[in-house]
């Protein structure tokens, strides 16, 4: 069974669709790749992912639970998309670290924020935060980091703060993690780090969707592509027989630009 | 005389810190009560079919109307109504007690601080970059820890430099205090060229309020410095 499931979504900005009847499917442990020219959609169909953007229309099931439709509005309420979005993770392109904290503090507030709410938290402060500590320096450790944990993100390199933004991602252990152009922020030298860890991460099979302009990478490291242009998906299939041999004339059109610039 | 007058001009000053110090607290907190409100995207109407009133955001256009009309008139007015209003209007003084005149004077003081106060703190709130919001919100933090925790501090550091000024004009605006006969430091400097003819006590004042802003100055500054840890 998939365990993520996008059925008809639909998201309209006043008038203009910006995502049109969009449905895909993924299964545990594999890694989707969104690639497109710049508006077509991509980086709202991962907002609605995680309910940064209200879709207009469609449904969304993880692990065949239905945890949006559009058609039914007690789905929406503000709690019960609270519980929902922690189903995924998401990493920013423009990183979003909370500059007045520590990376490990990045990586440890919301899983603090989240004990505070169970009912034995005052019994087992200590511990429970203890174990979120130790969670926090082995998820930085896992990203390369370990001997920067006490360092404020001003002080990191920005491939250094994209890393402590994964690790900050993955603190509540989302079912599917989520790239919104992780690298497009970066320095071309820097761009390399960062992917070698979404690269480790996508080895241990985690659920990944990945909104890239890097077509080599997704090609290499991706199960699936899906092609977005103008708010619809154009053409899927699997990453590595899609880049190099698609099948629609946009798509070709789309990527033979990228081959005249990476010349 | 010298001491005398000092005695007299530290009794002043007792009453201008006196306002300061309840003006600031509680004109701080409902500043940004204030500017939540400003801040509201309440919508109440938002599914009927009128095109204004389904944008009409009442508790924001409330808040914006009071904050015009508090910072519209001079505070001087203000005080004057709030003290005698009652009184006049309504046959009530309501300020008839022991320590009503600072009492009336606090409270027109807040309300008008507090609104200016409450455009500033927008200010800071909506200079927070919307990623930082968005990235509690995905990590399933609720609107309260959000403000809490990640958008209160960053506010706070932005908002200290406007802040400062705002503060420091509260120092001097005190001494319109003595519109309804409070002696607060110049009322008192005053005092001594209408009973023994000399001026210099009205120049001593001056010092006074040179060494309030000063103490504040440093305060401020080192606020900044503790707050210059992040970006």
């Amino acid at each position: 069974m998939s365990i993520l499931e996008v059925q008809n979504v639909r998201k309209n900005f006043g008038s203009t669709a910006v995502l049109n009847d969009i449905s895909f499917s993924l299964n545990e442990g594999e890694t989707i790749a969104i690639i497109g020219s710049s508006g077509s959609g991509k980086t709202t169909l991962l907002r609605c992912l995680n309910f940064l953007e209200k879709p207009s229309g469609g449904k969304i099931l993880v692990d065949g639970n239905v945890i949006f439709d559009a058609a039914n509005r007690a789905a929406r309420q503000e709690k019960e998309i609270r519980r929902q979005r922690l189903n995924f993770g998401m990493v920013f392109q423009s990183f979003n670290l909370f500059p007045q904290y520590t990376a490990l503090q990045n990586v440890t507030l919301a899983a603090e924020l989240l004990a505070q709410e169970r009912p034995d938290f005052k019994q087992k402060k200590k511990e429970l935060l203890a174990e979120i500590t130790e969670r926090g320096k082995k998820l930085l450790a896992d990203v390369g980091l370990q001997d920067r944990m006490m360092q404020y993100p001003h002080q990191l390199s920005g491939g250094q703060q994209q890393r402590v933004a994964i690790a900050r991602a993955l603190s509540l252990s989302p079912r599917i993690l989520c790239f919104d152009e992780p690298t497009s922020a970066l320095d071309p030298e820097l761009t390399g780090e960062v992917l070698r860890v979404i690269r480790g991460l996508a080895e241990k099979k985690t659920t990944m969707i990945i909104v890239t302009h890097e077509m080599a990478f997704a090609r290499d490291v991706a199960d699936l592509v899906l092609f977005m242009d103008a708010g619809v998906v154009v053409e899927e299939g699997p990453a590595k027989d899609t880049i190099e041999r698609p099948k629609t004339e946009r798509l070709r059109q789309f990527l033979s630009r990228y081959a005249e610039g990476e010349a | 005389m010298f001491w005398r007058v000092t005695f007299e001009l530290l009794r002043g000053l007792g009453s201008c810190a006196e306002l300061f110090a309840l003006t600031l607290a509680f004109a701080l907190p409902l500043g940004l009560v204030i500017a939540f409100g400003l801040m509201s995207k309440w919508r109440p109407f938002r599914n009927l079919r009128t095109p204004w009133l389904r944008k009409w955001r009442p508790i924001s256009w409330l808040t914006n109307i009071i904050v015009w009309i508090v910072r519209g008139t001079p505070l001087m007015l203000q005080l004057i109504i709030i003290f005698y209003g009652p009184g006049i209007w309504f046959g009530n003084n309501l300020w008839a007690f022991s320590s009503g005149r600072m009492s009336a004077c606090v409270l027109a003081f807040v309300i008008n601080y507090a609104c200016y106060f409450s455009v500033i703190y927008r200010g800071g709130i909506e200079g927070v970059p919307q990623g930082q919001r968005e990235a509690g919100e995905v990590l399933g933090m609720t609107k309260g820890q959000i403000f809490r925790k990640i958008t209160l501090l960053q506010m706070v550091k932005r908002i200290v430099p406007p802040m400062s000024n705002e503060i420091i004009t509260l120092v001097k605006d005190t001494s319109l205090a003595r519109i309804i006969a409070i002696t607060e430091l110049i009322k008192a400097g005053e005092s001594f060229m209408k009973s023994s003819g000399i001026t210099w006590p009205l120049f001593y004042t001056a010092v006074f309020y040179l060494l309030f802003v000063g103490v504040l100055t440093i305060l401020f500054n080192s606020l900044e410095k503790k707050l210059s840890y992040f970006r």
